[in-house]
């Protein structure tokens, strides 16, 4: 239907709607974005989760570490919105709060492991020798499920964001480089790759200017799902009690802490609960959104 | 074909050599001395030095790393530092549960994924489609934990169908212990189950657009003969890869679900032993897991032969 549509208005729109500047791929995925209002959810609800983790401390919170224990176990009411927990500490202030753990972890996590993917993954792509080693580790790396490598490496080091941040990027990077590795493999095949060669073009230019264009769009898909994957591995860590310190305020310690009462202030889980799960849930869609721009004939089946 | 057998069989243990590795050097790096904690509070610094020789803590790195492997060919994976107990004696304890919780979910979720990913496929863009597609979307980011603690609300809390909690070892009779596991095996299997469906269904979507189906159809047989005999069978390879993949799921998931359900299996045992730092059992534990997990998909990736005649490698 999108298509017909297309079609329809090409001879008025098009000049108008492929601006020279715009290159293929980002016309692909404004493209996406108009046929998957899901996505625009998603990156609706991302931001709005990025703008709450920013301004926290002005959105009507109090102190999230703060400890009254005249006021503990309140339910949900309107001094305390989302109640309170067993030490009289406001839980809406600490879900707020928490938001920006998961964040800062998802986003950080993303971003490391594509930056440290794209980097081993370029060299592996292009030196033999170099690439029969470092693809056997990877394999040994991603043959530990992910959360266990996560579990320990924390068990090695104090529990610190930092700390979530690096175990958790070492756990997920191995598959980016995987699939930078093999994106390199097949683009160095390719004619217009021969002719720069043929041409005289340097090796780092030859990776800057022919390979990296190519690479970059489903690199940022592969990024979006790692930002995922991280954020349920934060709060996993969190909730078993190798991840973010108890003094931070993140979702999976809130959970954690609220485990024992699940009966009598159910709240305590349900919330944080909520609030990981649409986060999450918003970074998928944009990420399934991104994948099907990028792939018109993936998008039909998946 | 042997062959193929032969070289699949040495880059597992390849890749079996690398994750001891790894694993070794994950404990050869645990900052602060395992000596002074094996010795206690009270220890004078002779006492620690002993231990030390005893246990060839100043040996050289590869030395100490040969000494391991020497060690877990003999089934030896240490000691606990907590327990003083021998790690595979503990973890041997623990399987029942871990066992019990892993082949239920893994059973059930094939045996409802499968149809799913195959009836969306057959009526892709209806409202069934899309909402096993939209069910599959939610299962990959409702974390497992969060899931199990809206079922233990729903389903043993509000209404009190099932026990919050606990498990019963399967000689105290099928039905208790299988009541203990329903909750559990859903929170494990729902994130499962959505990939399963997803994708045989896009695996599906590929095969039916094939002539042979085609052809199927235009000779009359019946459309479930041509969706189980003709469709299913050639998609099943993509199917079998991504239920071997998602054993990793299954095994961090169980970590988690364990804990909530208060499950005394392998995920409880490493859960106790991260807070007491108690290091060789969760070195332990990764071995096993991954073992496991490379062995299920070296079984995977042989299986092909099954439902390809044409592979022969």
């Amino acid at each position: 239907m999108a298509r017909t549509a297309d079609i329809g208005a090409a001879p008025a729109a098009a000049p108008a709607a492929a601006p020279r500047s715009m290159s293929p791929t980002w016309r692909r995925f404004r493209e996406a974005f108009r046929r998957h209002p899901t996505a625009i959810l998603g990156a609706a609800i991302l931001i709005a989760m990025i703008a709450i983790a920013i301004f926290a401390p002005w959105l009507g919170t109090v102190d999230p570490q703060a400890v009254s224990p005249a006021k503990r176990l309140r339910p949900p009411s309107g001094a305390f919105w989302l109640g309170t927990d067993m030490l009289g500490r406001d839980v809406y202030s600490r879900v707020v709060f928490g938001a920006r753990v998961s964040l800062t972890v998802g986003l950080a996590v993303a971003a490391l492991s594509t930056l440290l993917g794209l980097t081993i993954g370029l060299v592996t792509g292009y030196m033999r020798r170099v690439d029969a080693v470092v693809m056997r580790v990877m394999d040994g790396l991603m043959s530990i499920p992910s959360v266990l490598l996560a579990i320990a490496l924390m068990a090695l080091t104090k529990a610190s964001i930092g700390n979530v941040i690096v175990a958790i990027t070492l756990a997920e990077m191995p598959r980016v480089v995987r699939l930078v590795r093999s994106l390199v493999l097949s683009l160095r095949e390719q004619t217009y790759v021969e002719a720069a060669i043929a041409a005289g073009t340097t090796l780092p230019r030859i990776l800057v200017r022919h390979i990296l264009p190519n690479i970059v769009a489903p690199l940022l898909v592969q990024g979006t799902y790692v930002c995922g994957s991280a954020m349920i591995t934060e709060a996993i860590l969190s909730f078993i009690g190798a991840g973010t310190p108890p003094n931070i305020p993140s979702w999976g310690n809130i959970m954690a802490e609220g485990r024992s009462l699940i009966q009598i202030a159910s709240y305590l889980i349900v919330f944080p609960g909520i609030c990981l799960s649409v986060t999450v849930l918003a970074v998928n869609l944009l990420g399934d959104g991104m994948r099907d721009a990028l792939d018109p004939r993936l998008a039909r089946r998946m | 074909m042997i062959a193929y057998i032969i070289r699949r069989l040495l880059s597992t243990l390849v890749v079996m050599a690398v994750v001891g590795f790894v694993v070794f050097s994950l404990l050869y790096l645990t900052p602060g001395d395992p000596a002074a904690v094996i010795a206690g509070d009270i220890a004078t610094s002779e006492d620690i030095q002993r231990i030390h020789q005893r246990l060839g803590l100043d040996d050289p790195f590869i030395v100490q790393f040969g000494r391991w492997v020497g060690a877990l060919a003999h089934g030896d994976l240490g000691t606990s530092i907590f327990t003083n107990l021998p790690v595979t004696q503990l973890i041997g304890q623990r399987v029942e549960p871990t066992v019990s919780l892993t082949l239920c979910t893994l059973v059930v979720s094939i045996a409802l994924a499968v149809p799913l990913g195959v009836v969306a496929a057959a009526k892709a863009g209806t409202w069934f489609d899309r909402a096993v597609m939209a069910f599959s979307v939610l299962g990959f980011s409702v974390p497992v934990f969060v899931l199990a603690y809206i079922l233990i609300l729903t389903f043993s809390v509000r209404l009190d169908w099932l026990p919050v909690q606990g498990y019963r070892s399967f000689h105290e009779g099928v039905w208790p212990w299988l009541r203990h596991l329903i909750l559990p095996s859903i929170a494990l299997g729902t994130v499962y189950v959505a990939l399963i469906a997803r994708m045989t269904r896009a695996s599906m979507l590929d095969v039916l657009a094939q002539d042979y189906i085609r052809t199927a159809e235009a000779k009359g047989l019946a459309p479930q003969q041509v969706l189980i005999g003709h469709a299913l069978k050639n998609a099943a390879i993509p199917v079998m890869t991504i239920i071997g993949v998602g054993i990793a799921l299954l095994i961090s998931g169980a970590i988690v679900t364990e804990t909530v359900f208060a499950l005394p299996g392998i995920g409880r045992l490493t859960v106790d032993a991260i807070l007491r730092r108690d290091y060789p059992i969760i070195q332990g534990v990764i071995l096993i897991f991954s073992a496991v997990y490379v062995l299920v998909n070296l079984l995977v990736d042989l299986s092909y032969v099954l439902f390809d005649p044409r592979i022969r490698y």
